[in-house]
C-alpha cells in the first residue's frame, strides 16, 4: 500500500516536472518562432526596399542614356533587322 | 523573581475576556475566507483581468499597401515603411542645443519646431514620412516627449513616366488619383491585431488569440507595358515640346486583347514629389477631357456606309466645286478634289464626300452606331472623372449636324474613347472592352459593329492616308504596313470655334495582322504648324515603331524608304 502510493507519488512528481520543463521548451520556441517572423517581415521590407532601388536604376530613360552617351548605342534601321519564324510543331 | 511566582498571575481573569477574543479572532478569519471566496469563486473575473492586465498584450499588425506593377512585374508602385516624428509639447522641454540637434536631423528650421514644441495642444507632428536611419537617430538622442510611430509611404519608382495611370496616395495611405483610388478597396488592405502574453523581458511567449487577422493589400499587375510607356511618353513629350502645344495625349492598346499598354498625358507631374502641383498636370486628358475629333471620324462614317450597302470601296462621290449646301449651312473643303471614291475620300480627307455619304443614312443607323462604338457613354474603366462625351440623341438630329457629325463635329469623344473605337478597324469589325488590368485568361467576348469585310475594307483605305497622296505620310513606319488616319479640328470655345487647333491621328499597325492602336491628341499646337499630319503622325510613328520593336512583331512590308515629299500636297479639311 505505502509502496504504491510512493510510486504514483513519484510518478506525480514527474510528471510535474515535464511539464515545467515542456512548458518552458514551448516558450523558447515560441520566442524563436517570434524573432523569425519578426526578421520575415523585416527581410519583406527589405525586398520591397529592393525592388524600389532596383526599379530605379533600371529607369527607362536612365538606361537610354548610358546606352546612347556612354556605350554610344543606337537602336538597329530597319534593314538591320531579320525577325525569325518561330519554327511550326 | 520568577515569572511563574508573578503575582499578576494569580490575579483571577473572568473567563468571557478570552471567550471575547477568541469569537473575534474567529469572526476575522471567517470574514477573510469569505472576502477570498467572493474574489477568488464569485467574482474571479476582476483579479484576472488585473493580473492578466500585467502581461498581456495587444499587438496591432499593420498591413501594408499592395503593389502595382507593370505586365512584366516591374514595379510601378511600393510602399515602404517610414516613421513619423511627433511630440507631446508639454512634456517636451528641449535644451537649445537639443533643439538644435533634431531640427538639424529633421532638416527643418528650429525656430519652426520650437513654434510646433509651443503650441498648447496635446500632439503634434514635427516631421511626417522620414526614413527608418533617421528616426533611428532622433530615437538616439533620447528626447523627453518626442515620439515616433510607423507609417508607410508610396514611392514610385517611373516617376512622372505614369503618374495619370497610378495616381498617388494621400498620407494616410489611401489612394487619391488613378489606380491607387480605383482599385483602392484590393489594394488597400486591412490590418489586424493580436492578444500576447508577453514576460518581463519584453519577449512574446504566448499567443493568446488573433483579434482580427490582417488581410494584406492586394498586388496589382497592370496591362500598362513599362517600355512601351516611355517609348510613347518620349514620343508625346517631342512633339509637344517641338509644337509648343499646351496638352497631349498618347493611348497604346492591344489589337487582340484589349489591354491598355501605355497612357501618357501631358503635363505631367512627379507623384513622389507633389508640392506645387497645378490642376493642368494632374488631369487625365485621355479620360477625362472631352475634344470635337474631327476628320478621326471618317473612318466611321465611311464603314457605316460601306455596312449597309449604299457604297462600295471604288464608288464615286462627287466632291465638286468644294462646297455642300444643306439648308442655310455650307460645308467646305478648303481644298477642291473633284470626283473622289470612297477610298480617296478618307485618303484625302474630304468633308463633303463624308458628308455625301452620311446624308445617304437614316440618322438613327448612325448614331445606333456611334453609341454600338461606345461614344458618349463613360467606360466605366474604373478611374475618377471619367467622362462619355456629347452625342445628342437622333431624334434631335438636324441634316446639318448629321452631315458635321461624319467628320467629327458636333460629336465629342475622349481619346480613350477613340482609340478603343479603332480596334473595330484593326480587328474583324467587333469591339472589345478594354483591360487596365492585365488579362489571365482569353478577353471577353467583343460586341460586332462591322462585318470583317467592311473592318477590311476601310483599313485598306487608311493605309492609302499614310502613303504618298494621303494627309499623312509621316505616320509611316519603316518595314510595316500601317494605316491610320489624321485629325485635325478647330477648338470649341464659348460655343464659336476658335483660331486653336486640335490635332490628332489613330492609326494601327502592322495593317496585314494589327496588333497595336495608337492614338494620338496634341492640344494647341502653336508653332504655326497645326496639321494632324504633321503635330500627330510623326509622334505616332515613332512610338508605334518603338512598341512594335519592343513586342517583336515581324515586318510585313518591303523596306523602301519613307515618303514625305508628297506631305504639303494634301492638307486636310476642317
Amino acid at each position: 500500500m505505502v509502496r504504491a502510493t510512493l510510486i504514483l507519488l513519484l510518478i506525480a512528481l514527474a510528471c510535474g516536472l515535464s511539464i515545467v520543463t515542456s512548458s518552458h521548451r514551448a516558450r523558447k520556441l515560441f520566442i524563436e518562432l517570434e524573432r523569425e517572423q519578426a526578421r520575415m517581415r523585416q527581410l519583406e521590407v527589405e525586398w520591397g526596399q529592393l525592388q524600389l532601388e532596383q526599379s530605379t536604376w533600371a529607369n527607362h530613360a536612365r538606361i537610354e542614356k548610358i546606352a546612347r552617351e556612354r556605350l554610344h548605342m543606337k537602336a538597329p534601321a530597319p534593314n538591320q533587322v531579320l525577325t525569325l519564324e518561330a519554327a511550326k510543331p | 523573581m520568577k515569572f511563574s511566582n508573578s503575582p499578576v498571575l494569580s490575579q483571577a481573569v473572568p473567563a468571557w475576556r478570552s471567550r471575547l477574543v477568541l469569537v473575534l479572532l474567529l469572526f476575522a478569519f471567517f470574514a477573510l475566507i469569505g472576502r477570498s471566496l467572493y474574489l477568488q469563486v464569485f467574482r474571479n473575473d476582476f483579479l484576472k483581468g488585473k493580473g492578466e492586465a500585467r502581461y498581456e498584450r495587444v499587438l496591432d499588425i499593420p498591413a501594408t499597401r499592395g503593389r502595382i506593377t507593370d505586365r512584366h512585374g516591374d514595379m510601378l508602385a511600393v510602399s515602404t515603411p517610414v516613421k513619423s516624428i511627433w511630440a507631446i509639447p508639454e512634456d517636451a522641454k528641449l535644451q537649445p542645443a537639443e533643439a538644435r540637434q533634431l531640427a538639424q536631423l529633421l532638416e527643418m528650421d528650429v525656430r519652426e519646431l520650437n513654434r510646433k514644441l509651443a503650441s498648447d495642444k496635446d500632439f503634434v507632428f514635427l516631421k511626417r514620412q522620414i526614413p527608418p536611419e533617421v528616426a533611428d537617430k532622433v530615437a538616439a538622442l533620447k528626447l523627453a516627449g518626442i515620439h515616433q510611430q510607423q507609417e508607410y509611404r508610396r514611392y514610385y519608382p517611373s516617376g512622372d513616366l505614369a503618374c495619370h495611370v497610378l495616381g498617388f496616395t494621400g498620407v494616410e495611405d489611401a489612394g487619391q488619383e488613378g489606380v491607387e483610388l480605383a482599385f483602392n478597396e484590393s489594394l488597400s488592405g486591412k490590418s489586424g491585431s493580436r492578444r500576447v502574453i508577453k514576460d518581463r523581458r519584453g519577449n512574446i511567449v504566448e499567443d493568446v488569440e488573433s483579434i482580427q487577422t490582417p488581410q494584406e493589400g492586394k498586388d496589382i499587375t497592370l496591362a500598362l507595358d513599362d517600355k512601351i510607356q516611355y517609348i510613347a511618353y518620349t514620343a508625346l513629350k517631342q512633339a509637344v515640346d517641338t509644337h509648343r502645344a499646351k496638352a497631349g495625349g498618347i493611348v497604346v492598346l492591344d489589337a487582340r486583347s484589349g489591354e491598355v499598354l501605355a497612357l501618357v498625358n501631358l503635363p505631367s507631374y512627379n507623384p513622389n514629389n507633389r508640392e506645387r502641383l497645378i490642376g493642368a498636370q494632374l488631369r487625365n486628358r485621355a479620360l477625362t477631357d472631352t475634344f470635337e475629333p474631327g476628320s478621326t471620324m471618317k473612318p466611321f462614317t465611311a464603314a457605316l456606309a460601306l455596312e449597309k450597302g449604299k457604297f462600295r470601296y471604288d464608288t464615286p462621290v462627287q466632291t465638286a466645286p468644294g462646297r455642300l449646301n444643306i439648308g442655310s449651312a455650307t460645308i467646305h473643303d478648303a481644298h477642291p478634289h473633284g470626283v473622289l471614291t470612297v477610298a480617296q475620300v478618307i485618303q484625302k480627307s474630304s468633308n463633303v464626300g463624308a458628308a455625301k455619304m452620311a446624308l445617304s443614312l437614316p440618322a438613327e443607323t448612325m448614331w445606333q452606331m456611334f453609341d454600338d462604338l461606345g461614344f458618349g457613354a463613360p467606360m466605366k474603366l474604373g478611374f475618377p472623372g471619367e467622362v462619355g462625351g456629347r452625342l445628342r440623341p437622333w431624334k434631335k438630329w438636324q441634316p446639318i449636324e448629321q452631315a458635321t457629325m461624319s467628320y467629327g463635329h458636333g460629336i465629342s469623344v475622349t481619346l480613350m474613347q477613340l482609340a478603343r473605337a479603332y480596334l473595330v478597324f484593326a480587328r474583324n469589325g467587333d469591339l472589345p472592352s478594354l483591360a487596365l488590368q492585365k488579362l489571365d485568361g482569353p478577353p471577353a467576348a467583343a460586341k460586332p459593329v462591322f462585318s470583317a469585310q467592311t473592318a477590311k475594307e476601310v483599313r485598306a483605305m487608311l493605309e492609302l492616308v499614310v502613303l504618298p497622296g494621303g494627309t499623312a505620310p509621316k505616320a509611316q513606319v519603316p518595314g510595316y504596313r500601317v494605316a491610320g488616319k489624321t485629325g485635325t479640328a478647330h477648338k470649341l470655345e464659348g460655343g464659336a470655334y476658335a483660331n486653336k487647333y486640335v490635332a490628332s491621328f489613330v492609326g494601327l499597325a502592322p495593317a496585314s495582322d494589327p496588333r497595336l492602336v495608337i492614338a494620338v491628341m496634341v492640344d494647341e499646337p502653336s508653332n504655326g504648324i497645326y496639321y494632324g499630319g504633321d503635330v500627330a503622325a510623326p509622334a505616332f510613328a515613332q512610338a508605334m515603331a518603338g512598341a512594335l520593336r519592343t513586342l517583336g512583331i515581324a515586318q510585313d512590308a518591303p523596306l523602301r524608304p519613307v515618303t514625305t515629299a508628297a506631305a504639303s500636297d494634301v492638307k486636310e479639311e476642317m
